[in-house]
């Protein structure tokens, strides 16, 4: 079975979706999206879902702030019947080092610069913020009250309902397995269902994106490396922002329906498909999280999981045209901070692969930074 | 069954006891194409409760399967994950040592 598109996605996580919807709200008429799975199935569906504006670097801030916006009136925008279940109730980063306070001085004044609304905050005003969190060892923290949380199934799910609403195809549990090209132009994919011929391919498949750029034989930077969480039972509201600190690696926030998300950083992590679940890792997110939030000793974990980030050597993602295969695209390398950035991505990506003006410059993004070796090294990641 | 009985049963049908996921919410979403329990799982969030679909997931492929006239053996589960069952935080803090 052959087909014909105008454009193909790959990938059918937050950042395939919503760029699939600009597409086609561009004018794009055939719009297909395949993914391999099921949507959210990739780290999507296992992520956090956090959002938060406070970040270390310029490309960084600018696709979370303008996100953020988006964001607060997505529903409308997506005309979604349900709940993308976006609360703000701030972002709270913790510095336990001398460095740490340092450093997070230098992220704020950026972030001013940038219009965000961070602030530095004492130990006691950490106290009024958070009342359960212990302040021991703690220096001070960096705050922004427009920080916050989304449902990411929602989320993508408002994307795909809009996009099918705009005609966009989308076919699950359908695999590409290889980008046919015409002398150096890409021709079409080749999937597990067929081919379907498009001059404009995007890849937006996580930490799968190395392989599927390897069909056209261009070596991306972009390594998978597991990161687990977990999750508690629901209980009373306790706990408003979400808390993180870089010193211990950890994150923690309270979600709408009550319980509990929070997460590890481990430094020793093989950098690998492995998706495992481990003991260890209950075990140390239980000691750090319970001496940062001691009243969280009495809930219980009912479910733990883990997704893979795709990361680059500057944990900045590449965003962009293949410059070597015309018609090919990729969004990925989002280094555990894609789902907030989503929004905008998928407007710059839509509007790039359509040959329009993108809202902003988006060179910084494109993967010839690793070959001139101007790097984006974003310091604030857990 | 006639039509409008069975709707109010729907109304009072319990499928995931946890997240208080009724059967009306179920045929909703079976009616909109989703019929996937791994997409059923993430948009209405039955079986993520305490109990982790232990007693749902058996109602709901039953219900899946009676919708799209597929075998029940046909359908999927979800993945089952760790823990097998809830444990508080300040246990798993203490780790290996102190038990
Ligand atoms: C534990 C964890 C916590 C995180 N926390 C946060 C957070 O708090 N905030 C935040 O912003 N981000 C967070 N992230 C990162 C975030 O999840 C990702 O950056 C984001 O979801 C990326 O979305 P995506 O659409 O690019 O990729 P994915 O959601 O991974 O989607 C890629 C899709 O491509 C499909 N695919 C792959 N290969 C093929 C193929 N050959 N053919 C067809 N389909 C294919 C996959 O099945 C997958 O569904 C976290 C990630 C993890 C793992």
């Amino acid at each position: 079975m052959t087909k014909t598109a105008d454009a193909v996605v790959i990938g059918g996580g937050i950042v395939g979706c919503a760029t699939a919807y600009n597409l086609a709200k561009l004018g794009c008429k055939k719009v297909v999206l395949v993914e391999e799975k099921y949507l959210t199935s990739g780290a999507t569906g296992r992520c956090g879902a956090g959002v938060r504006m406070q970040w270390g670097t310029e490309p960084n801030c600018i696709l979370a702030r303008d996100s953020i916006k988006m964001l607060e009136n997505l529903e409308e925008e997506l005309e979604y019947p349900g709940s993308i279940e976006f609360k703000q109730s701030g972002y709270l980063l913790l510095a336990y080092t001398e460095k740490m306070v340092e450093q997070f001085h230098m992220n704020i004044g950026l972030q001013h610069r940038l219009g965000i609304p961070s602030c530095w905050v004492t130990p006691e005003e950490v106290k009024e913020i958070v009342p359960h969190l212990n302040t021991q060892g703690l220096h001070g923290a960096t705050y922004c009250p427009k920080d916050g949380h989304c449902n990411p199934f929602k989320t993508t799910d408002a994307y795909a309902q809009a996009a099918k609403r705009l005609g966009v195809e989308i076919l699950t549990y359908t695999k590409v397995t290889d980008l046919p090209r015409n002398s150096d132009k890409i021709k079409g994919i080749e999937t597990t269902a067929g081919i379907i011929e498009t001059p404009l391919v995007i890849a937006c498949a996580g930490a799968y994106t190395r392989q599927l750029a390897r069909l056209v034989g261009v070596d991306l930077p972009i390594y998978p490396e597991r990161h687990q969480i977990l999750v508690t039972e629901p209980v009373e509201p306790l706990l408003g922002p979400m808390v993180m600190s870089f010193y211990h690696g950890t994150y923690c926030q309270q979600v709408p329906h009550g319980g509990f998300l929070m997460g590890l950083g481990d430094p020793h992590e093989v950098k690998d498909f492995n998706e495992d679940s481990t003991w260890q890792f209950l075990h140390e997110t239980a000691a750090k999280i319970t001496f940062m939030l001691p009243v969280l000793k009495e809930v219980r974990v009912v479910r733990q999981w883990s997704g893979l980030y795709d990361l680059t050597p500057d944990k900045t993602q590449i965003l962009g045209a293949i410059p070597e295969v015309p018609g090919f695209f990729v969004a990925a390398g989002f280094s555990g901070h894609g789902f907030m950035m989503a929004p905008v991505v998928g407007k710059l990506m839509a509007e790039v692969m359509l040959g329009l003006e993108p809202q902003y410059p988006i060179e910084m993004y494109g993967v010839k930074r690793f070959a001139e070796g101007s790097l984006y090294v974003e310091p604030s990641v857990v | 069954m006639a039509g409008k009985e069975y709707a109010k049963e729907e109304e009072f049908t319990i499928i995931c006891r946890c997240e208080d996921v009724i059967l009306e919410e179920i045929h909703s979403f079976i009616s909109r194409g989703i019929t996937d329990m791994e997409q059923l799982k993430r948009l209405l969030r039955v079986g993520m409760g305490p109990c982790q679909g232990r007693t749902c997931s058996a109602l709901l492929a039953g219900e899946i399967a009676r919708t799209t006239g597929k075998y029940v053996g046909d359908i999927k589960f979800t993945t089952f994950r760790p823990l097998a069952a809830p444990i508080k935080l300040g246990i798993l803090a203490r780790g290996e040592s102190h038990d």
